[in-house]
């Protein structure tokens, strides 16, 4: 008797210790879902970029600067190592600003405003930006609850012995959300 | 703030639903007293009933709720760009499965979604709604219906009619009954007997006002948490309370059927209207109240 007892218990635990690990490697698959969701959008950014700029260049000679700036940008954020993810978000956000720059310099060309190219690209780049600003969302909440289950008990003694770490966190610049505004004052 | 709001939307829907069973039960008691002396029986058939409403109202499709208000699907992001990539941001974050998107043709601004569970869902939008709003605003509305989605509230919602429906259906059956005489058998002349079919009678009359009172303030309670998830949807309070500012001065919808109306973000039929009474019977919270419980977030 007492030994059915034990076996149950034994077993109960058991089941106990898996359950947690299995969480914990639940949110951490979670967690590198929602990177590589970011990065298909910096990728899909990355791929209508050109379209940009030589829709642009045909409407506005004076632009270059900022047109070079965004290509440079571009290689420069596809050279970034995937492994650095904080310096790939920096590379990131400078680019964001720079479009944003791009689509408020483009209000002064109206005849570039009303082409349905330019304003094709308009709506695939704020989307791009969207879904880049929520996919980083999206990656911090689960690296928060990934984050929390390893602190707290008791699945943090089976984190502990398996090694499970933190993941940081992206800062998100709150600009980065909103649809590029118009903006003339720089 | 956000997520205190949250919990205690969730704690008063909880009391509503009871209120509700609770209610289903006792018409049932007072029509199984009143015709069979039993008043067990009769709180057994009304559950029996309220179940199989229940069961074919949320069995109900999408497609059944979306012809009764004249959408069309759009099946790709070309046909309406703005909204079929704010529905996919806000689906992402809310991390449920696309849902299906449908347009409305009316001039009247507003949205609604429907469907019994996240993996069934589908969204709407007026025609109106996409020529007034903003991307902002429009994020603002579409995590409003996407919090719909997520918080189950369609299908509670559609339990909600379904209780009430069976309600109705009971207090008809007692009614007929009644008139065509039934088998009543009238030996039980004590004053208690008396009493208890006074009340029986009483709570046949009041119960399906009561029902109506109790759905509608369970829909204006899912407003505001609706309003809350799409806050933590989008980060932006902002972009919500300016959408609901413009949709103050919004026109009566002509496509919404009634029936529908507590799905939609804004009641579709009295919208800038202030009945003082009638406020007990509106299936959404004032507008003013909305924007203030958002301001303060």
């Amino acid at each position: 008797m007492t030994w059915i007892i034990v076996i149950v218990i034994l077993v109960i635990l058991v089941a106990i210790y898996v359950a947690l690990y299995n969480g914990l490697v639940q949110l951490r698959v979670h967690a590198q879902e929602s990177w590589s969701q970011i990065d298909v959008q910096l990728q899909r950014r990355s791929d209508l970029i050109p379209n940009l700029i030589s829709t642009v260049k045909g409407y506005s000679k004076y632009e270059a600067s900022t047109l070079e700036k965004v290509t440079q940008l571009r290689t420069e954020l596809n050279n970034v190592p995937d492994t650095d993810r904080a310096k790939k978000m920096e590379v990131s956000n400078e680019l964001s600003g720079t479009l944003r720059t791009l689509f408020a310099v483009s209000e002064n060309y109206p005849d570039l405003k009303a082409s349905a190219e330019y304003q094709k690209l308009m709506e695939e780049l704020s989307n791009t930006e969207n879904k880049i600003a929520y996919s980083r969302q999206l990656y911090n909440s689960t690296v928060a609850a990934l984050d929390a289950k390893i602190q707290s008990f008791p699945s943090n003694l089976v984190a502990k012995i398996h090694h499970f770490t933190a993941m940081d966190y992206l800062a998100v610049p709150e600009e980065s959300k909103t649809v590029p505004k118009v903006s003339f004052d720089d | 703030m956000l997520y205190q709001q949250i919990a205690r939307n969730k704690r008063k829907t909880v009391l509503v639903m009871v209120g509700f069973f609770l209610l289903v039960a006792l018409i049932g008691a007072a029509i199984g007293y009143l015709f069979a002396r039993s008043a067990v029986s009769g709180v057994i058939i009304a559950g029996v009933i309220a179940v199989i409403y229940m069961a074919v109202m949320v069995g109900q499709s999408t497609e059944v709720v979306m012809n009764m208000n004249n959408a069309r699907e759009i099946h790709s992001a070309s046909e309406a760009p703005e909204l079929w990539h704010v529905v996919e941001d806000m689906a992402m974050v809310a991390q449920v499965p696309m849902p299906r998107v449908f347009i409305v043709n009316d001039p009247s601004p507003n949205a609604f979604a429907t469907g019994n569970n996240p993996e069934h869902a589908a969204v709407a939008a007026t025609t109106g709604l996409l020529q007034i709003m903003n991307r902002e605003e429009l994020e603002g509305v579409m995590g409003h219906e996407m919090s719909h989605v997520r918080n189950y509230d369609i299908r509670l919602q559609t339990i909600a009619l379904a209780l009430s429906a069976a309600i109705s259906v009971l207090v008809n059956f007692a009614g007929n009954f009644w008139w065509f005489g039934g088998s009543r058998d009238d030996d039980d002349d004590s004053a208690g007997g008396v009493l208890a079919i006074i009340g029986s009678i009483l709570l046949i009359i009041l119960a399906p006002l009561a029902a109506t009172i109790a759905q509608m303030a369970l829909s204006r309670n899912r407003e505001y948490l609706a309003d809350a998830g799409s806050v933590e949807l989008t980060r932006n309070p902002h972009g919500l309370i300016s959408a609901l500012e413009k949709l103050k001065g919004a026109e009566p919808m002509q496509a919404a059927n009634p029936d529908s109306a507590g799905l939609y973000i804004s009641d579709p039929e009295l919208n800038a209207k202030h009945r003082p009474f009638a406020h007990l019977f509106d299936t959404h919270p004032p507008l003013d109240d909305r924007i203030k419980r958002l301001e303060e977030m």
